[in-house]
């Protein structure tokens, strides 16, 4: 009984990031976690709470308020053998770590053949009433940036999958968790351990008219999309991203050869976004495939309003995927 | 120095050793020089001249499986943990027999299988990664230790501070050191910061310093030495004030106008080569003749490499797509 009570048993986003932590530590000591307020209170949204019973202070490290000091560290412990995990409290404070990232991190191998093993935790995105510095979506910085890998889960099982393949991975990998999915998603999990490659993109909704490209939290606006457009007969494709470094091209470019329209949604502000590149090589190496004109579906250039009917106008929204579709079934 | 101290704190061999390596880092390090004066060597080439005792030191007094984060003038510090003259020179050639393999010039090598973390640019980037390679020391129970600098500029960065703190909060078997030069490229201490020993940062993190005769190679190793054992035993981090001056411009291609020539003078007479000369002579160590024979040696040493990264190939073009993501972690 109670195996069947596991086996069905539905769990959110938030508890896959969790227990792919817990499983991973179990599996390997030498994966360790650093961050701010991660250890006796749980993490600022309590995805590690009871780790440091569980694992004591040296493989759960609350840290003094300095992300470029424990991001510099990870990389250092990283060279050593070990495998950190480090939590930003809030993805818009990986700011403050950006040269150890972007100078230490990704040049590392490259410049002198050392790898470092290591994964940031960052919780993203809005929808959450966060404001300017709760709110952003910082992945178009280090999409620029080789030799970072950059994952953004949309679903329980990617959340789970991505981050153990991301502890597994011998590279910096940048895990960019959604904030607003991580109590409202939920789904059953395979009871066994499972990865989900890097660099792999999912179908989520198969169809032949538009193809959506998308990853995170608008994955799930573009299938409330998908739904309404079905009534209408006109049928949605949506490809999750899933990892944003290195992209999955040739799903993009399989899926934009079969329905010759795309849509490219983002949460991330439109300009220089990862959308542009994607739009970019679209328009290189698909063109003689499309059937219409590519259509970027992101926020305006300006930073993540707090107020509700600033944030609601900022955010993209189902209605914007409907209508782009519509227009682009047309033609 | 009290050079009874000296005589019964530092071995005799360790002593001549670290004069072969003083003089070796500065016959190399000419000859870098004059090859970048003669255009064969492209991009920056920062010397440690007249600084040499500190790496020299502070490496010597090193076990082999410690980690060293050098200062950008350290070449003492790769010279001591093995790297040939011929790397080295491979390496400011742009060689593929160089360390980086051509990806990266000058100063900025690193191996880990010699325990030499890669130079950063930003001074100051490596001590959080210093400190995080002693919390690795830290959380498996081992014994080794971490020394790790910047210059006086680089203490006036986030990076130094993050690090000084996050290694006192969790006593970290790391030993940080400041190369005091009193300039920062062109900026003197007195525009760096409002104090005038770097030491009294140590203070603020609860953490032990002290100001060392950056120019005294027996003064350097031994207080090398006093932090390393402190770090092994658990007690923490250290501080190192090395005071030193730089002999020449930042990189070879500044004149250094802005340093008084009288400063030059009167630090010249300090000369860490000179000084170790003085201190053998005293202690009686080396025969007559001795520090012809080892110039002469170093020398040897230095042409042989000239040689080897000469007959290096450089690297093909293409070979810039190769390394930026590793395919296992131990790939290096």
């Amino acid at each position: 009984m109670a195996t069947m009570a596991q086996a069905t048993e539905e769990v959110s986003y938030l508890e896959a990031i969790s227990q792919a932590l817990d499983e991973e530590m179990a599996r390997d000591e030498r994966v360790f976690l650093m961050g701010e307020d991660i250890g006796t209170y749980g993490g600022a949204f309590k995805i590690t709470e009871g780790f440091l019973q569980k694992y004591g202070e040296w493989r759960v490290l609350d840290t003094p308020l300095a992300e470029s000091g424990f991001v510099g560290a990870a990389i250092g412990a990283a060279m050593m053998g070990l495998r950190p995990v480090v939590e930003m409290q809030f993805a818009d404070f990986i700011s403050c770590a950006f040269d150890q990232i972007t100078e230490v991190a990704a040049k590392n191998h490259y410049r002198w053949g050392a790898a470092v093993p290591m994964v940031i935790r960052a919780p993203f995105g809005g929808g959450v009433h966060g404001g300017p510095f709760h709110s952003e979506c910082p992945e178009g910085w280090f999409f620029h940036s080789p030799g970072l890998k950059l994952v953004a889960p949309s679903t329980p099982y990617d959340a789970k999958g991505l981050l153990k393949a991301a502890i597994r991975d011998p590279n910096p990998v940048i895990y960019f968790e959604h904030k607003f999915l991580y109590r409202r998603i939920k789904s059953v999990l395979p009871k066994e351990d499972f990865v989900v490659p890097l660099g792999k993109a999912d179908v989520k909704r198969v169809g032949n008219d538009v193809s959506v490209i998308t990853y995170g939290a608008m994955v799930h606006l573009a299938l409330e999309a998908a739904q309404t457009l079905a009534n209408e007969g006109i049928d949605l494709e949506v490809v999750d991203l899933r990892t944003l470094v290195p992209f999955d091209k040739e799903a993009i470019y399989s899926s934009v050869h079969k329905t010759s329209k795309a849509i490219i949604l983002h949460e991330d502000n439109k300009t220089g976004g990862i959308g542009a590149e994607i739009a970019a090589l679209l328009a290189e190496d698909c063109f003689g495939c499309l059937d219409g004109p590519i259509v970027r579906i992101a926020p305006p250039d300006t930073p993540v309003p707090f107020s509700t009917p600033l944030e609601e106008f900022f955010l993209p929204k189902t209605n914007d995927i409907i209508s782009a579709a519509r227009k682009l079934a047309a033609y | 120095m009290d050079v009874a101290v000296i005589a019964k704190e530092i071995k005799r061999d360790d002593l001549l050793q670290m004069y072969h390596y003083l003089r070796l880092t500065r016959a190399l390090e000419d000859r870098i020089t004059a090859l970048y004066r003669q255009g064969r060597i492209v991009g920056g080439v920062y010397t440690s001249h007249g600084m040499e005792a500190i790496a020299v030191g502070y490496a010597s007094a090193l076990e082999r499986d410690d980690i060293i984060a050098p200062f950008h003038r350290d070449m003492g510090a790769f010279l001591i943990r093995g790297f040939t003259t011929g790397e080295i020179l491979a390496q400011y050639l742009g060689k593929r027999t160089g360390p980086s393999k051509g990806k990266d010039g000058n100063v900025h090598m690193g191996d880990l299988r010699r325990g030499v973390f890669g130079f950063v640019s930003h001074l100051a980037d490596n001590l959080p990664v210093a400190a995080g390679a002693a919390l690795a020391f830290k959380i498996r129970g081992e014994s080794r230790v971490v020394f790790a600098g910047t210059g006086d500029g680089g203490t006036s960065r986030g990076d130094f501070h993050e690090a000084m703190n996050l290694a006192a909060v969790r006593k970290l078997p790391v030993v940080f050191f400041c190369n005091n030069n009193q300039y920062a490229y062109s900026t003197p201490l007195r525009l760096q910061m409002a104090i005038s020993n770097v030491v009294d940062r140590a203070n603020a993190y609860g953490m032990s310093g002290e100001i060392v005769d950056g120019n005294d190679v027996a003064a350097v190793y031994l207080a090398a030495n006093r932090a390393i054992a402190r770090a092994r035993a658990g007690e923490g981090p250290t501080f190192l004030e090395f005071k030193t001056m730089r002999m020449h411009g930042h990189s070879e291609h500044d004149p250094a106008k802005y340093v008084p020539r009288e400063l030059l003078e009167e630090w010249k007479k300090r000369d860490p080569i000179l000084k170790a000369e003085q201190l053998l002579t005293h202690l009686g160590y080396g025969e007559e003749g001795y520090f012809q024979d080892v110039s002469e040696r170093v020398k040897k040493e230095v042409e042989v490499g000239v040689e080897f990264a000469e007959q290096s190939p450089l690297p093909e073009g293409p070979e810039v797509l190769e390394g930026v993501f590793a395919i296992r972690a131990d790939s290096h």
